[in-house]
């Protein structure tokens, strides 16, 4: 009886949490500019992919660049891996600065400001 | 990106405490603020608890040392090992003298990322002030240790390339890379921590209160990395600018 209760509370717990409401956003996009405000979203999502695919490419080949170095040459693991993990860093950084314009497009509102 | 938060308790509190005098303070610069009761951001609020939070804890670490070390401080003399390991490795023996600095933005900036994870507080480092402060500062300290240790003469004439006769077209693009460090550090820390927070922000949207929770432990993971990648290109910078000495000589 007593596990019974503690059951239907978990279940209870978990549907009214997972019943929270969306944040809506709201706002008056002027018809006439409806299709800016399409286009800024299909655009924003068009830049971040592109740089994630190509971003994600190059990665690949520094990892497995690193890979192989170390294989050859097991000694000299601890350089290698300094200088895969630098080389990451700044290919990612470059991933990000695509993600920070993204952001940006994605938080003005086109079309609202006629 | 103004509309996106909503006030926290903490910086109301310091708001109430401290936001008057600030206020009259800047009056008397000239400064005229328009709500004293909003007066200092919150990320100026964030920024004062990660530094009151590192000296008295660290403070009231380091009183007691002893020879054999006990738990808190083996933990914290594995962290300044780590750092002075990084130094040594990238700069040579003569790095050392740099741990004071290093060790306090690898720690601000690791303590600030994490901050925002905890409920009530945000991460200083999400907003573009703190880091272009953090990337500042150490852009700043290169150019002062590289002149310290080389000359201002001879640290400007590096600008200039190894052939004078190409002095021209050398100097520009040394500038701009130069130029290009500070940008890079600041904008790299800030998007990457700002990003993370966001998806935190719309995982929370979808179910409340457990869909972020493998997001805010990546988080952890990723706050942690971008402050050894912030500490780790300060070291090469400054390797860069001191240790030519050891090539001329």
């Amino acid at each position: 009886m007593n596990k019974n209760l503690k059951a239907l509370g978990l279940l209870l717990f978990f549907a009214f949490i997972a019943a929270a409401p969306l944040l809506a956003q709201e706002g008056a996009v002027s018809e006439s500019k409806a299709s800016l405000f399409k286009l800024s979203l299909i655009v924003a999502g068009g830049i971040i992919t592109l740089a994630v695919a190509a971003g994600a490419f190059c990665q690949a080949k520094a990892i497995s660049s690193a890979c192989e170095g170390i294989s050859r040459n097991p000694a000299s693991a601890p350089t290698i891996r300094f200088l895969l993990l630098l080389g990451l860093i700044l290919i990612e950084t470059l991933v990000i600065y695509a993600l920070l314009v993204t952001i940006i497009i994605l938080m003005v509102k086109w079309g609202a400001y006629a | 990106m103004e509309g996106l938060e909503h006030s926290l308790a903490i910086v109301e509190l310091f708001n109430k405490i401290f936001g008057k005098p600030t206020a009259a303070l800047l009056g008397l610069a000239g400064i005229r603020v328009k709500d004293p009761s909003r007066c200092i951001p919150d990320y100026i609020v964030m920024s004062l608890v990660v530094v009151v939070f590192l000296a008295v804890f660290l403070g009231l670490a380091a009183r007691k040392r002893r020879l054999v070390p006990g738990k808190l401080q083996s933990a914290l003399e594995l962290i300044i090992a780590f750092f002075e390991n990084l130094l040594v490795d990238i700069i040579g023996p003569e790095g050392k003298k740099f741990l004071p600095m290093i060790g306090t933005i690898g720690l601000f900036v690791f303590f600030s990322n994490v901050l925002g994870l905890v409920p009530g507080f945000m991460s200083p480092t999400s907003k573009l002030n703190v880091t272009i402060g953090c990337a500042l500062t150490v852009f700043v300290y290169y150019h002062f240790q590289g002149m310290k240790a080389q000359g201002v003469f001879k640290y400007l004439k590096h600008f200039a390339g190894p052939i004078p006769f190409l002095a021209p077209l050398m100097v520009p693009i040394e500038l701009i890379s130069h130029f290009s460090r500070p940008v890079s550090l600041s904008i790299r820390l800030f998007s990457n921590i700002f990003a993370e927070e966001m998806l935190i922000v719309v995982m929370a949207s979808i179910i409340s209160y457990l869909l972020p929770l493998p997001f805010m432990a990546l988080s952890l993971f990723t706050g942690f990395l971008q402050a050894f990648v912030f500490v780790l290109l300060a070291c090469i910078y400054l390797s860069g600018a001191v240790a030519h000495e050891d090539e001329h000589a």
